[in-house]
């Protein structure tokens, strides 16, 4: 069954008819030709596929593009301004965060979105106490980014370059 | 995945009519089940019914105290919602414990009950699961059973259920607000999960076709002390091995009011009545906890692969309930 989509990626909005077993990450990839986004895992346990979602940190290999009709979609090849990397794009490169660098447009989404997260108070499972989180310690961060796996073991590496961005 | 045709749902009670109307229809919210289970060839609807867009998406305060979290609520937004926070911390902390940011920020309190088991064998279509094919055999008896169940097995099927969300809430004795064809109505949080038996292929009370529209959590004063420990093979985004969701109530030493629940021990969200009464009206000490621990998990049957989990469960239920009492101190 084919259905009618409307989607903006990355500031620029598109009309396309896909496959209802479409998910986003394959609109993204497949037919729109932007390869930030990751196919790790396929099944939502590796955070490579993870775009912002209407400002959101998802993972896109669950996400049928069909249910997200209108959706606005930043995938990390979106983050730089006029030519700029994002400050996080620039922090990981400043700490060596990658090897490989196949996790690393998910890394770079879900920390960005993550920041954002924490800035709105919300809370992790390492947050102790009833009004939030009042401090972006590394066992917060780390507990943060779980949903990122890095089989290059760059973790060292990442939170140093979060730490970078949040002026710590 | 097989081909399936979409439809968005207009308003709770057409959607609950057109699923109920076609034996291959599956309702469809965050879907971080569902899609996968769909790639993995272990669901196979022929209509998938969106229900994300609904407006079942606040939590809301109601003049009796109940506190009532829409099904559309998504994991990460009920977790910060300050008036779980406060009220229900431990409900908080569960489902901060479970999966990750991303996954929590599409994942619905509806779907996030309704979830399957993360049993290796019922994912895996090429063994033998009297869950995804009632009379074929369990390949986990006798398998790799870490994960499984220790409590309310049966012959037929060792899964655990996989929610951390709901071990807090059967703690809390939450009520489900279910929609049928023929009307609203409520099941009890301890009544919702079926236990294998016979049927393993059943994990629920609910009907096709019947929706969840949300979860009600009525006003215990307990809940307000109350936390969640979940013990698992890495630091974080893992299911459970064992966890615990328990609230205590101390006065002059004596422990008054006591709710415990115990998750990745049973087909369902463990509720764990002997516990409780073993607690109440004892004196708040590591031998009670360990002996009201002992008195519950007599009843266990353990595979060769997760024995361990009788001395978890005590130590993570002593662990829990010393930090309550301290805490309260």
């Amino acid at each position: 069954m084919e259905i009618p989509l409307r989607l903006r990626v990355d500031g620029e909005d598109h009309v396309l008819t896909v496959d209802t077993r479409t998910t986003i990450l394959d609109v993204l990839r497949d037919r729109l030709g932007n390869t930030a986004p990751k196919k790790g895992c396929d099944h939502g346990q590796c955070g490579a596929c993870t775009v912002l979602l209407d400002g959101r940190r998802v993972l896109s290999c669950l996400a049928l593009a069909v249910a997200h009709d209108g959706a606005h979609i930043v995938t990390a090849s979106g983050m730089a301004e006029r030519g700029e990397l994002h400050p996080m794009q620039q922090a990981f490169l400043d700490h060596d965060a990658l090897q490989c660098g196949y996790c690393t447009p998910g890394q770079i989404c879900s920390a960005v979105a993550m920041l954002e997260e924490f800035a709105a108070g919300h809370p992790s499972a390492v947050t102790t106490g009833q009004d939030g989180p009042t401090e972006l310690t590394t066992e917060e961060i780390r507990e943060r980014l779980s949903g990122n796996l890095c089989r290059c073991g760059a973790y060292d590496g990442i939170v140093a370059a979060v730490r970078q961005v949040t002026g710590r | 995945m097989i081909p399936f045709e979409y439809n968005r749902a207009v308003d709770a009670r057409s959607a609950v009519e057109t699923v109920a109307a076609r034996p291959g229809a599956a309702f469809l919210s965050g879907g971080t089940n569902l899609v996968d289970h769909m790639k993995l060839g272990l669901a196979t609807p022929n209509l998938v019914v969106d229900v994300s867009r609904l407006p079942l998406d606040t939590v809301d305060l109601a003049q009796d105290g109940r506190v009532r979290i829409g099904a559309t609520v998504r994991n990460s937004d009920a977790a910060a919602h300050p008036l779980i926070r406060e009220r229900y911390p431990a409900l908080s902390s569960a489902l901060l414990s479970g999966a990750s940011g991303q996954i929590r920020n599409l994942a619905t309190v509806g779907g996030n009950l309704l979830q399957g088991t993360r049993c290796v064998y019922f994912q895996d279509l090429t063994t033998p699961c009297n869950k995804r094919s009632p009379g074929a055999g369990c390949a986990a008896i006798g398998g790799y059973t870490r994960d499984h169940a220790i409590l309310g097995t049966s012959t037929q099927c060792i899964a655990t259920h996989p929610s951390d969300m709901a071990v807090a809430l059967a703690a809390f004795d939450a009520e489900v607000v279910v929609l049928g064809v023929d009307g609203e109505r409520r099941v009890g949080l301890n009544q919702l999960y079926r236990l294998p038996g016979t049927s393993p292929h059943l994990d629920t009370v609910l009907e096709h076709g019947e929706l969840i529209t949300g979860v009600e959590l009525p006003a215990i004063a307990v809940a307000r002390h109350s936390t969640y420990r979940k013990v698992r093979d890495r630091a974080s985004y893992a299911f459970a091995l064992v966890s615990v969701a328990a609230a205590l109530t101390i006065e002059d030493g004596l422990i008054t009011e006591a709710r415990v629940a115990l998750g990745g021990v049973a087909h369902r969200p463990w509720r764990a009545y002997t516990i409780e009464a073993a607690l109440r009206g004892r004196p708040a000490s590591a031998e009670t906890y360990r002996r009201a621990a002992g008195a519950e998990l007599s009843q266990a049957r353990t595979q060769p692969g997760n024995t361990f989990k009788i001395q978890l469960v005590t130590n993570a239920l002593v662990a829990v309930l010393r930090q309550l009492a301290t805490e309260r101190l």
